[in-house]
């Protein structure tokens, strides 16, 4: 690496490149824009965002592509979810736009943090190597801690920054550590490298066990399933809704990819030990997140629970790829192809909720207790109509999206031998549906107490409305988006 | 014994021993010279391992720019420590225990045959190649070639740090009195002074007259700011 150096090939980093060029715009341009025009910031950042879904299409070519010294990968699978990150950021940029404004929080300085988080993202999803790993989550998460405490006023935002930071940089060193373990058990941080020496068995297992519990716990903690959950429903609650929007979104994703390379690729040598850890774990997190759910009487921290147990279902696709000691390659892509099916269905409905948290909150109102709901129908049928889709479909009801992704996890869940499981998964997110039901009950049974009107822009609602259609649509022809989601997994696997 | 063990096991002791005392002082700006005295020894560490760069940069940087930072904000705060320390003793039990068997378990299997210098050949050889020339140059070379993409990636990471710290901590007061030199270098005759058309003096409206130009001078001085 060191005498015979060349120039890599930096056309399968277009993408990144060209939102780290947008970004310095950005952030140049905040200095001469005054209070009146901070929509240029929102244009450019939508603009930017536009861009690289332009580029990432342009350099999908099916091909694996390693560049930067083999620390940067761009294949199907990276392209896919990098689409999906910016499809998520745009619609939280967009559904956001007029919370900010009217709370003055449209500063140049949001956009430009939503932007290196999303470059964070990018930089994980395409990591081939641990150093890259680590950088893009710290990248992403220092974004995330300072944007949870961008209203800084609010003691309660600037509390559950703190948290989220401090539970953040113990997580962060928990991964750390267990990617030390790592190194010292195989002498590499690239990926495909600790992979090559696991398969020639030249690495001691008891070792890389003591790091893969760390590595574990790190990703946990990240992706806020049980026992490492303790922050989600503070850090949902705490944070401005657009923040918590965006913490509950895209970000899915870029862990998504994390659990994928480190543990599918890296790490599949130690795979029997790692699918119970993630077993356990989803099994805990299907049954607090929905248990605790029940309880809540704010719809943020209601959805944080909930986002806790889909999280459960999602990691239950990622432990059903391999039966026994037989590793049989059909299964286990159909298995984390599930899994992708389920956090792709799960960030569209999660932002369709967020959204709908968004239209009906309004200056010195925060709308984020259930009794907001109330009586929806009366004020609004249409967007009663559309947060009935997302209510009906996060619990899973037939013919939305919800349902056939949990079916997807579960089916896969059932043919690697986890029946019991799935028995319980299924009580589980029955017990789950009465406080998605409580919100339908609230919207259309009862009489509204808050009568004003609903005041968002047509282009929020136009998305909003397209978000719900989605949610309903797919469910209609689930196997498209299963079969591509396959499909990405085969061709990059 | 060699002499360089016998540095090796004083830097590593004192090293132990401050580092133990950062977390035990009572008084923090003791903790921070303590972790000063931490740093110094395991900047000794580094230089008996050869990277004599490591060594130094931990010296400029961390001694000599981030501690004294630190030991800056740290007398600059009115540190309360008997109320961080509310509940020590309450909590210890549980705490000592949880963490006793974290360390024993973490013993058991890093104190195994796992970790030792022979196990790694691979990496023994390239530090013995680098420590042979300079290794400022072998970082520099490796940073700026091979891993020239983490590197900038954790430059854009301290530039988050620097917005996300900027964003959070500055704060334009509205009440503040000053002059914008701009301002009064733009200002236009006509900005000032205003033509009054005003008919003849005659002795019965002359006091009358005198009182509406006062007045009039008043406005315009209060207009310039």
């Amino acid at each position: 690496m060191l005498n015979n150096f060349v120039v890599p090939d930096f056309y399968p980093l277009a993408p990144e490149i060209l939102l780290l060029s947008m970004s310095f715009v950005i952030l140049l341009a905040d200095l001469v824009l005054g209070k009146t025009q901070r929509w240029v910031a929102f244009a450019l950042s939508i603009i930017t965002l536009l861009g690289c879904a332009a580029l990432t299409v342009m350099t999908a070519d099916g091909q694996t592509a390693l560049t930067m010294s083999n620390l940067f990968v761009d294949d199907l699978l990276s392209d896919f979810l990098k689409l999906m990150a910016y499809l998520s950021v745009i619609m939280v940029l967009v559904y956001g736009r007029q919370y900010l404004v009217v709370r003055g929080l449209d500063k140049g300085e949001f956009y430009l943090l939503v932007l290196f988080a999303t470059l964070g993202m990018m930089v994980m999803i395409s990591a081939a190597s641990l150093l890259t790993l680590y950088l893009g989550l710290e990248l992403m998460s220092l974004s995330l801690y300072a944007l949870v405490a961008i209203d800084r006023d609010s003691k309660r935002a600037t509390e559950a920054a703190m948290k989220y930071f401090v539970l953040g940089a113990l997580a962060s060193g928990l991964l750390l550590y267990g990617m030390s373990m790592v190194y010292g058990a195989t002498g590499n941080l690239n990926i495909a490298d600790i992979s090559q020496v696991l398969y020639q068995g030249q690495a001691d297992k008891t070792v890389l066990v003591f790091g893969l519990v760390f590595i574990v716990a790190g990703i946990a903690f990240k992706l806020g399933v049980v026992p490492f959950h303790m922050w989600i429903p503070d850090v949902y609650h705490g944070a401005p809704t657009v923040v918590t929007m965006l913490i509950g979104t895209a970000p899915k994703f870029a862990a998504f990819a994390m659990i994928l390379r480190l543990l599918v690729y890296a790490l599949f040598a130690v795979v029997a030990e790692w699918q119970q850890m993630l077993l356990i774990m989803a099994v805990l997190s299907i049954a607090l997140g929905n248990l605790a759910a029940i309880a809540q009487k704010n719809i943020k921290r209601m959805l944080a629970y909930s986002a806790i147990s889909h999280m459960g279902f999602m990691l239950l696709g990622l432990t059903s790829g391999v039966i026994g000691k037989e590793v049989d390659p059909f299964t286990a892509i159909n298995a984390y192809s599930s899994s992708l099916y389920y956090t792709l269905a799960y960030v569209l409905m999660s932002l369709g909720s967020f959204g709908m948290v968004l239209l009906l909150s309004r200056a010195g109102h925060e709308a984020e207790e259930l009794d907001d709901f109330k009586g929806l129908n009366q004020r609004s049928p249409w967007f009663a109509g559309m947060m009935l889709i997302f209510m009906l479909s996060m619990a899973g009801i037939p013919f939305f999206i919800g349902f056939f992704a949990k079916f997807a996890v579960l089916t896969a869940a059932i043919k690697a031998g986890h029946l019991y499981v799935a028995i319980g998964a299924v009580m589980f997110s029955l017990v789950g549906a009465f406080y998605y039901l409580r919100v339908v009950k609230l919207m259309y049974f009862d009489a509204a107490e808050d009568k004003t009107p609903l005041l968002a822009r047509t282009s929020f609602r136009i998305l909003l409305s397209l978000n719900g259609i989605a949610v309903a649509a797919f469910g209609l022809f689930p196997d498209a988006v299963m079969s591509l989601c396959t499909a990405v997994l085969l061709h990059s696997l | 014994m060699e002499f360089t063990s016998f540095l090796f096991y004083l830097f590593a002791a004192v090293m132990l021993f401050s580092a133990l005392r950062v977390i035990t002082a009572r008084n923090p700006v003791h903790a921070v010279l303590f972790l000063v005295l931490a740093f110094f020894n395991a900047a000794g560490l580094w230089l008996l391992l050869q990277a004599e760069f490591l060594a130094i940069a931990l010296i400029m940087v961390y001694v000599g720019a981030v501690m004294v930072l630190f030991l800056f904000v740290v007398m600059m705060l009115d540190i309360n420590i008997e109320r961080i320390r509310l509940g020590f003793w309450r909590h210890l039990p549980l705490g000592a225990a949880v963490g006793g068997i974290m360390v024993i378990e973490m013993a058991a299997v890093l104190t195994g045959p796992y970790f030792g210098l022979d196990n790694f050949p691979a990496q023994l050889a390239d530090a013995a190649a680098t420590a042979e020339g300079s290794n400022t140059k072998a970082l520099a070379r490796s940073l700026f070639t091979g891993y020239v993409y983490p590197f900038e990636l954790a430059s854009v990471i301290l530039l988050v740090a620097i917005i996300a710290a900027v964003m959070l901590t500055l704060r334009e007061r509205k009440d503040t009195k000053g002059m914008r030199p701009a301002d009064q270098i733009a200002i236009k005759r006509s900005d000032r002074v205003r033509l009054v058309k005003m008919a003849s003096v005659t002795d019965s409206n002359a006091s009358n007259l005198a009182a509406t130009l006062d007045t009039a001078t008043d406005a315009k001085g209060g207009a310039s700011q």
